[in-house]
């Protein structure tokens, strides 16, 4: 049992804790000034060994990501491109609403660690890009920023020495799309939101072409703490494959739904049944999505012995993603609850990958009619094989994100649309990909 | 078209840029807050302030859903209807709010007060269902709310 863990180290429980005298007064820019007593290389080793793992969705090693970035030296320093790192606050998956949090309460733990990540890879410029509709949250961070900058925290050497780094709050415009890093940093550069094609990777080819590494807003608060207290302790807390604590964003149907923060590991029965105090109604749970809209579905009676953290959930076939749990009771209809996915990455799609730009509209259309009881049993297969045709065939992993749920759902809920389908008038499939009748019927 | 108070910021900003490109985002967002929205008028502007195509700056403004471009009424009402919001009555919301003002989405009000819009995930899951009203969130809505809410805007 996880619960008696109580030391937040993201969203600890002090009042103001956004106002920077009274980060201060709890401790707060002395990991930068440690940082600043060691050698760029050691801070950066520090994080590697903590086995700190990014927690925008992907896991991967944050310390590792940065050892990718290039190294400056003494003779290439004239003529070296400059280096930047881009903070992902787009945070714009369904179910996931934890970097609000951290940026309405602790902005500054933020604005230490991207110092900290800076110093350690030599950046000149930090973007921290922020979703359009976080106005209140902009500004929070805009308030914070203009705080840290008043205090030399930030700009021209900063904290009395010759290091100097910007840090810029970039405001997006209402695309989820954005949150893909190689989109993101089209975005930054003033352009339509489109992923690029990888490699080049942004360590080698980011923003303006520079070496660029871009960390997830969680990520990068987890820092402080780590140059603070050591990769020995950091590394101790939690799942030892997927160390730190987690900020679980739960909602759906429990009865105090909210976000949380407790070491990796806690189990997911007890984070909805004892944190989030069970379901509506003492409903049974039908299924739970753990990690944001794009991670595939769990049944109910599969969570007894999960934990979150990324190693338990791969067990049951599905990923930690961005924390964000979705849970749904016994009465939902998932059909519907997917056709609405469906939506949301058909009206996401950027449109420069034919799979996903025609695909995702495919799969809505089909699960419309499944709604709607004008389905065939056919269909079942054929919304499979259009999943299974976008999955790994696109740019970026919107594809895929897109794809994943409707291929869950299909294999843990095939019965469900067998039963809508019962209900159908039609004998056989008449669904075709509308674009594609239309594009041959026209000169 | 800009507001010296904005041409300042945009003079100030263009030192952490490394091109004039980079601020199309930003600029735009100033002239929305000046004008509410943005006319083919200032996307010319815009490519002339920066030196970009103007086609560049059609293509940024109708790339990303919140740039506005035709007027919205005085109280945008985005309703969001995305998973964990649709979990908890959403949909009821938009058919609620549609009756009571009698519009469809994206439809303004005869008066010009309001506009209602059903709009993507907003990242506000632990309150829904919630919405978003011009720059601020309403959360934990309901039907008795959005009534009282309507009633003190009309």
């Amino acid at each position: 049992m996880q619960l008696d863990f109580t030391e937040k180290l993201i969203l600890p429980n002090i009042s103001n804790l956004h106002q920077l005298s009274v980060y201060e007064e709890n401790g707060g820019y002395q990991a930068i000034r440690k940082a600043f007593t060691m050698q760029p290389d050691a801070v950066t080793n520090e994080v590697k060994q903590s086995n700190l793992r990014g927690r925008g969705g992907a896991c991967f090693p944050t310390g590792l990501k940065w050892t990718f970035m290039p190294k400056s030296t003494t003779a290439d320093k004239q003529t070296e491109k400059p280096k930047y790192l881009c903070c992902n606050a787009d945070e714009s998956e369904p179910g996931t609403f934890k970097d609000r949090q951290i940026i309405e309460f602790n902005p500054h733990l933020l604005i230490e660690g991207i110092l900290c990540a800076a110093y350690a890879m030599g950046i000149k410029s930090t973007y921290i890009y922020i979703r359009g509709e976080y106005y209140k949250w902009y500004k929070i961070l805009q308030n914070a920023v203009e705080e840290a900058y008043a205090k030399n925290y930030i700009g021209e050497k900063i904290f009395g020495t010759e290091f100097s780094t910007d840090i810029v709050v970039h405001r997006g415009a209402g695309a989820y799309i954005c949150g893909e890093e190689s989109a993101l940093m089209n975005s930054v550069e003033g352009k339509r939101g489109y992923p690029r094609v990888k490699p080049p990777f942004p360590a080698a080819f980011g923003l303006w072409g520079c070496p660029t590494t871009i960390n997830n807003v969680e990520t990068l608060c987890n820092v402080p703490h780590i140059i603070n207290r050591g990769w020995e302790w950091f590394s101790k807390i939690g799942s030892p494959k997927h160390p730190g604590t987690i900020l679980l964003g739960v909602s759906g149907h429990v009865n105090k739904p909210g976000v949380y923060e407790f070491p990796t590991g806690i189990l997911l029965s007890d984070l909805i049944y004892e944190v989030c105090g069970g379901i509506p109604g003492n409903k049974k749970i039908k299924a739970v999505i753990p990690g944001g809209s794009s991670t595939m579905w769990i049944r109910g009676e599969e969570i007894d012995g999960v934990r979150m953290d990324a190693e338990s959930l791969k067990t049951v076939g599905t990923s930690i993603g961005t924390g964000g749990v979705i849970v749904m009771d016994e009465d939902t209809d998932v059909i519907k609850v997917l056709s609405r996915i469906a939506h949301f990455y058909h009206h996401e799609s950027c449109g420069q990958c034919t799979p996903c730009r025609e695909g995702t509209g495919w799969m809505e259309k089909i699960l419309h009619n499944f709604e709607s009881s004008e389905a065939t049993l056919e269909d079942i297969d054929l919304l499979l094989d259009v999943a299974n045709n976008i999955e790994g065939n696109t740019i970026c992993a919107l594809g895929d994100a897109a794809a994943w749920p409707v291929q869950s759902v299909i294999k843990k809920f095939r019965g469900e649309f067998e039963r809508r389908v019962r209900k159908s008038p039609k004998v056989s499939s008449s669904i075709k990909p509308p674009h594609l009748v239309f594009a041959h019927a026209t000169p | 078209m800009l507001s010296q108070e904005n041409l300042q910021q945009f003079e100030r900003l263009q030192k952490f840029y490394p091109t004039k490109k980079a601020l199309t985002l930003p600029v735009l967002w100033m002239i929305q807050e000046q004008e509410g929205w943005i006319s083919v008028e200032a996307m010319m502007y815009v490519s002339s302030l920066l030196e970009i195509p103007v086609g560049d700056v059609y293509g940024v403004v109708t790339f990303y859903t919140m740039y506005n471009q035709q007027q919205r009424g005085k109280y945008h009402l985005q309703i969001c209807t995305n998973i964990s919001c649709q979990l908890r009555g959403a949909d009821k919301l938009v058919e609620h709010a549609c009756k009571t003002l009698n519009v469809q989405t994206e439809e303004n009000t005869k008066d010009g007060r309001f506009t209602i819009s059903k709009v993507e995930c907003l990242g506000s899951c632990g309150t829904a269902p919630m919405m978003q009203m011009n720059n601020d969130f309403v959360e934990n809505l309901s039907v008795e709310q959005l009534d009282i809410l309507l009633n003190e805007l009309k």
